[in-house]
């Protein structure tokens, strides 16, 4: 299903079919994430993916106008950077533990402590939780900061900093 | 313009926004003992304006919280997480050292959680709203 949709994302000519699909895409990796047993990620990947993302490009599409006619040029350094990284991916998954493997790494080094330990040190039923909040709450701060960050850049790019400018004043 | 008339929309978004706001609320405080937390919550709480924001159009929405709130409010949020963590170097802990907040490390464990995912969420939520006004803001 995903593939499907990814590929006639490729096939689609407007920009704004493109944008559907893309929150379609989104949807169905949903699906796939809580089939993965990965709730969390999957309820965010619903709500960012599939519903913020979706609305801001279609109003950053409602601004820049639909009729952007889809250039397609230069057919061979897409095709080749494309081909070169999948290749690269695929050669790199050889290395990977199976799926599912309790000796791979990521399953030997802090993930033991976290499930038999942060129901003591941390008393919360949900792992997640307790990892984005409290093991790793240095990178969360920084996702927090990236967020924070990212409408400085918005405001400054479209301009609309001037009304504060005033009130500081 | 005619999206605006549509009784149909209009009612229906006005059940609707309500229960959104209030799913945002229980995802946000309920981060702990299920899945969600302070991300989801500001991204369902900014939908649920961003709902308000496509019927009513943004001057209604900006009486409701206006572009410079949301942007004092996404400081405030980031502050806010920051600021326990500051707090609890205050308290002789290490930076975003939950034990030190209460008496008992697990307490103090639980108030550090909710105060930062509360920071999370009102800066994710006034974010994406200010985001998304600027886009509407910048069309006229």
């Amino acid at each position: 299903m995903l593939a499907v949709t990814a590929i006639s994302i490729i096939a689609m000519r407007t920009i704004l079919s493109v944008i559907m699909l893309g929150g379609i895409y989104s949807l169905l990796s949903a699906t796939f994430f809580v089939s993965l047993d990965a709730v969390d990620v999957a309820f965010t990947e619903a709500a960012v993916g599939a519903g913020i993302s979706t609305v801001l490009f279609l109003s950053a599409l409602s601004i820049t106008g639909k009729h952007h006619a889809l250039t397609r040029k230069n057919h061979i350094i897409p095709i080749f950077v494309v081909l070169v990284t999948g290749a690269g991916l695929i050669y790199s998954t050889s290395d990977m533990p199976a799926f599912g493997d309790p000796k791979a790494a990521i399953h030997t080094h802090v993930a033991p402590r976290y499930i038999e330990q942060s129901g003591q040190e941390i008393g919360i039923p949900n792992i997640v939780t307790s990892v984005l909040a409290s093991y790793r709450g240095f990178d969360t701060l920084g996702e927090v900061t990236v967020v924070f960050t990212a409408l400085i850049a918005v405001l400054l790019l479209l301009g609309l900093s001037r009304g504060s400018r005033q009130d500081k004043s | 313009m005619s999206v605006r008339k549509n009784p149909i929309l209009l009612e229906t978004s006005h059940l609707l926004i309500p229960a959104i706001l209030l799913f945002a609320l229980y995802v946000q405080f309920h981060g702990d003992y299920g899945p969600g937390g302070g991300f989801q919550a500001g991204v369902i709480f900014a939908s649920g304006i961003i709902l308000y924001v496509l019927l009513h159009g943004t001057k209604r929405a900006e009486k409701v919280i206006s572009l410079n709130l949301a942007k004092i409010f996404a400081a405030v949020g980031l502050i806010l997480y920051a600021g326990v963590g500051a707090f609890g170097m205050l308290l002789g802990g290490n930076f975003l050292d939950y034990n030190v907040l209460a008496h008992d490390p697990i307490d103090g464990q639980h108030w550090g959680i909710l105060l930062i995912e509360l920071g999370v969420g009102i800066t994710v939520a006034s974010v994406l709203i200010c985001i998304f006004y600027a886009f509407t803001k910048f069309k006229k």
